[in-house]
């Protein structure tokens, strides 16, 4: 098939950027969308354009580099990553508007590549429960009752890709935040720290940029690993005992 | 253990290798036997604890005034940041991705190895041991191997206090699940993102320490070279890849946790950034390279659809267990729907050559079988080249037998991603799959302590070639990352900085100016010959030969054909490689000329080590070394040695160190799966 793809295009992030139209024929819709975009960028080359800078690494869903707005939507139109998309979900002759994530706490690097550092930041607040290596005990003295680990297990199948920051109107990273608190909020493992994790991460989020969460579900609308919205209800019910507790 | 194969550990089994055969003469120099300095003695199951109690603790007052790189974020890299990080150690990691936590390690899907014994079914540390030793076809070291069966019980209970939610029971104990044709159930996992849950428990273990200011994370950095002053390894050079900025890192010991160099075929089911630069840099700065040609290939994946492709992606493993492998009888049959293809004229070669194991035989010869099916013109799916490259894996019995609902249930994820990228559906057409490559066994070669023969210098994970001999079990990869990190390394590396610190080494120092030149001069290169191709089209060329010819079958004339391409190929990218954009900004086809340089590189060394070994063991098949039966076929007198080869320098030739592999606890035997 032939598209007509229209690509931001910036060169480091004080340039200002804007979107460039490319013709590209010879699309089979067996293609993922990063090959297509492979295929541009051999043409580029030899027509002597600097290829189109775009992260990705597994293609396979699930390291969560892959992070495109394709035609106004985080990930494109189906529920998954950009990598795991492929051409037939697209129509001969269709122009395709390609950008990055656009979120303020997400700059711009370069053509469709941001800076998503924030999200180790806040896991460095306290997304992790302190077990020191050659600490722990047997694994098997603290039975976890199933329904809580299944859920738990459920919302850590998180990617950390951002695509629920980009689709959210307020630019907020409250799924990306509750999934990790519901994850180890689940666990008997992750009691002893759940109030003090609870409020020094969402303080980073806070500091971060991350807009506030008004509840109107376009985070879990486009997150490829369909987190739940009630990860957000629980971040929030976790904050609320964390400040009843003192912190 | 049966008796035959249990012994005191006193006394050798087998003999030292006497090699007779020389195919690879001309390629390489002879050197000196290499023995391992500190191999470790005594009854095997007391030489850890042994020898964590001998190794040299160092004062937690000093630890902080050590410098420690880490090269790679994976299960490895991740592991041993967060644990030298906790000890006091001051540590800086390096990774290529945005996060660390998107090392390769986050793709594996089945599940982690550990001899628990939760099942009470007769597993052990001795089992877990006697089976990786087997499984590898008799080509690693015992104590490695007993020391990894040894640690793996820590290491779940470690992954559990971290959170990783792993499957449990309805009572709220693990669950553990058989794998990879093993008789016992041993492999922990959490759905079919095992691989996931335990990296982000490693990365969320190593962002404390990053909190904590005892790590420092250097994130979308690439390591371009090793600072060797005086033979020791005291730092690395990298790139900021944002930046451009060539930069210089010394530290008081390095570690590389880089990973595998299964992209040297271009299509595997590695991430795209797979690489061999880290390790082919130190290579190049004097570490030996151990067994490189041992790949391994898995059988399940989703075949080539077409030139365009870019990765393979795995099926997992599983799916052999309840689905039938077969191919049309008649090479006509071959593009007619399956579906209208009657019984009578299907062969189910695995069933029909292995009675016994059947659809389960272990990786290599599925794959293997798979690919003399399609050479006989009796593979299907579309034509790529002459060939049809795939064959069916048909759940229509297990439907009828368990109903589709039980099938749904238990591979109902894997069934969606096969859909997703065919845009075909399991459930009503046979799937298609095809071997891919899919892991190395072969890396930087060290020592029981992972130290590689540059001092200061050691290697983990993937990156090292330590423990799986020539062929790896499944669900070990991700045992053997954490062992390293976790538990080996942190218990290792502290007895060789009991001399540290270091006289400190300065940015001026004749090594570190030296290093960082050549980097620089290497960006510049790459950005000025200014030919016509890409670098990526050399990967896709060097990927097509070393699939061709030192794939899944190797011969004596293909690896020499292959040896010829690729020096041709060689020469032809430094002429006519055309990289465009700057060395100041993120440039990623700069990145990938890199890469593809050191791919190149290793490529041909792969090619002389396959040739070399002229007998046939775990995933190394050679074409002269088969029983009549058309199987594999070991030589241990003359091969049961660990090939740990040399840089020669720019234009000379590899120089092979054989460090003889000595059993003394298990009995060699040749494997049969008939
Ligand atoms: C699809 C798939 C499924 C798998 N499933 C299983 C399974 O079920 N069970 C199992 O046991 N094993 C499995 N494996 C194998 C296993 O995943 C890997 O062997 C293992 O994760 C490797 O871990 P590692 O820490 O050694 O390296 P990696 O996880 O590959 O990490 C390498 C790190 O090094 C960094 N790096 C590399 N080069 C450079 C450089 N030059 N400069 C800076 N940084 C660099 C990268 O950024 C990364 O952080 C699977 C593999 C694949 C491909
Ligand atoms: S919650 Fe979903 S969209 Fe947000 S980072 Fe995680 S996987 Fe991506
Ligand atoms: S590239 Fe890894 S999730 Fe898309």
């Amino acid at each position: 098939m032939n598209l007509t793809l229209k690509i931001w295009r910036q060169q480091n992030p004080a340039d200002k950027g804007g979107l460039k139209t490319y013709e590209l024929g010879g699309v089979s819709e067996d293609m993922s969308f990063l090959e297509m975009l492979d295929v541009l960028n051999e043409q580029l080359n030899e027509t002597g354009e600097e290829p189109v800078a775009f992260d990705h690494d597994c293609r396979e869903g699930i390291c969560g580099s892959c992070a495109l707005m394709i035609d106004g939507q985080a990930h494109g139109p189906e529920v998954t990553t950009t990598c795991q998309l492929h051409m037939r979900s697209f129509k001969d002759g269709q122009t395709i508007t390609i950008e990055p994530w656009r979120a303020d706490a997400f700059p711009v690097i370069k053509d469709l590549v941001t800076d998503r550092s924030a999200f180790d930041r806040i896991i460095q607040a306290g997304g992790y429960i302190s077990a020191n290596t050659g600490s722990a005990p047997e694994a098997n003295s603290v039975p976890a009752p199933r329904d809580k680990a299944t859920r738990a297990f459920n919302v850590a199948t998180c990617i950390g890709c951002g695509a629920c920051v980009a689709a959210c109107p307020n630019g907020s990273a409250s799924l990306f935040l509750g999934a990790k608190i519901t994850h180890l909020g689940e666990l008997p493992q992750g009691q002893p720290e759940r109030d003090g994790r609870v409020a020094s991460m969402v303080a980073q989020h806070d500091a971060e940029g991350f807009g506030g969460c008004t509840n109107i579900g376009e985070c879990t609308a486009a997150c490829p690993k369909e987190i739940p919205l009630d990860v957000i209800s629980q971040l929030n019910k976790d904050l609320r005992t964390a400040i009843r507790h003192g912190h | 253990m049966a008796g035959s194969t249990l012994h005191d550990g006193s006394s050798p089994l087998n003999q030292a290798a006497k090699q007779t055969s020389d195919d690879a003469h001309g390629y390489y120099v002879a050197g000196e036997p290499l023995v391992d300095p500190v191999t470790p003695t005594g009854p095997i199951a007391d030489r850890w604890t042994t020898r964590r109690f001998e190794n040299r603790l160092v004062n937690p007052a000093n630890r902080r005034k050590l410098d420690v790189i880490i090269v790679g974020t994976g299960l490895a890299g991740g592991a041993a940041a967060a644990t030298l990080g906790e000890a006091g150690y001051n540590v800086k990691s390096f990774c290529y991705q945005d996060s660390p936590r998107r090392a390769h390690s986050i793709a594996a899907q089945g599940g982690i190895n550990a001899a628990k014994n939760y099942k009470e079914d007769g597993d052990s540390v001795f089992r877990l041991f006697y089976d990786t030793v087997k499984g590898g076809d008799y080509r690693s070291r015992e104590s490695n191997v007993y020391r990894l069966a040894e640690v793996s019980t820590n290491i779940i209970d470690q992954c559990v206090a971290q959170g990783v939610p792993f499957a449990r029971e309805y009572g709220g104990l693990l669950d553990n699940r058989s794998f990879g044709g093993v008789q016992v159930s041993r492999t922990f996992y959490a759905r079919g993102q095992t691989g996931q849950q335990l990296l982000l428990g490693a990365y969320q273990a190593m962002e404390r320490q990053v909190a904590a200011g005892t790590v420092t994370q250097y994130t979308r950095h690439e390591m371009l070279e090793l600072i060797v002053k005086d033979g020791v390894a005291r730092g690395i050079v990298a790139r900021d890849l944002v930046s451009g900025e060539i930069e210089t890192h010394l530290a008081d010991a390095v570690v590389l946790a880089s990973g595998g160099y299964g992209n040297v075929f271009f299509l595997s089911t590695n991430a795209m950034g797979c690489n061999v630069t880290a390790t082919w840099r130190a290579h190049r700065k004097g570490a030996y390279m151990a067994n490189p040609c041992y790949t391994q290939i898995h059988p399940t994946c989703i075949p080539v659809s077409g030139e365009h492709q870019s990765k393979l992606t795995l099926m997992s493993e599983s799916l052999r267990n309840d689905g039938r492998i077969w191919v049309p009888k008649k090479v006509e049959d071959c593009d007619k729907d399956p579906r209208d293809i009657p019984e009578e004229d299907r062969d189910y070669y695995l069933e029909r050559i292995y009675p016994a194991f059947g659809n389960l035989v272990p990786r290599d010869i599925a794959s293997r079988q798979a690919k003399n099916v399609c050479d006989e013109g009796r593979g299907v799916g579309p034509l790529v080249g002459d060939f049809r490259r795939g064959v069916y894996l048909d759940f229509t019995d297990a439907i009828e037998r368990m109903g589709a609902d039980v099938v749904k249930e238990k591979y109902d994820n894997l069934f969606d991603m096969y859909e997703r990228i065919t845009g075909e559906n399991p459930y009503e057409v046979p799937m298609r799959i095809y071997p891919a490559v899919h892991y190395v066994m072969g890396g930087l070669w060290v020592d029981y302590h992972l130290q590689s023969n540059i001092p200061g210098l050691f290697v983990t994970g993937e990156a090292n070639f330590s423990d799986h001999g020539a062929n790896r079990l499944g669900a070990s990869a991700l045992m053997q990352g954490l062992a390293d990190g976790y538990f080996v390394l942190p218990n290792t590396i502290r007895d060789y900085l009991a001399d540290g610190p270091f006289e400190k080494i300065t940015e001026d120092d004749e090594a570190v100016v030296e290093a960082r030149r050549s980097v620089e001069k290497r960006v510049e290169t790459f950005l000025s010959i200014n030919g016509s191709r890409s670098a990526d089209s050399y990967h896709r060329e060097l990927g097509h030969i070393m699939w061709e010819y030192c794939g899944m079958e190797r011969s004596e004339e293909g690896l020499r054909k292959a040896i010829d391409m690729i020096r041709e190929l060689k020469k032809d990218f430094w002429t006519d490689l055309k990289v465009l954009g700057t060395a100041d900004s993120l440039n990623q086809s700069l990145e990938k000329a890199g890469r593809v340089a050191d791919f190149i590189e290793l490529g041909e060394l792969m090619c002389i080590d396959a040739l070399n070994r002229r007998e046939s063991c775990g995933g190394h098949f050679r074409a002269e070394s088969q029983t009549e039966e058309g199987e594999a076929l070991r030589h241990d007198e003359e091969f049961a040695y660990v090939a740990a080869w040399e840089f020669g320098g720019e234009d000379g030739s590899p120089v092979l160190h054989k460090e003889d592999l000595i059993y003394t606890a298990i009995e060699m035997k040749q494997r049969s799966y008939k």
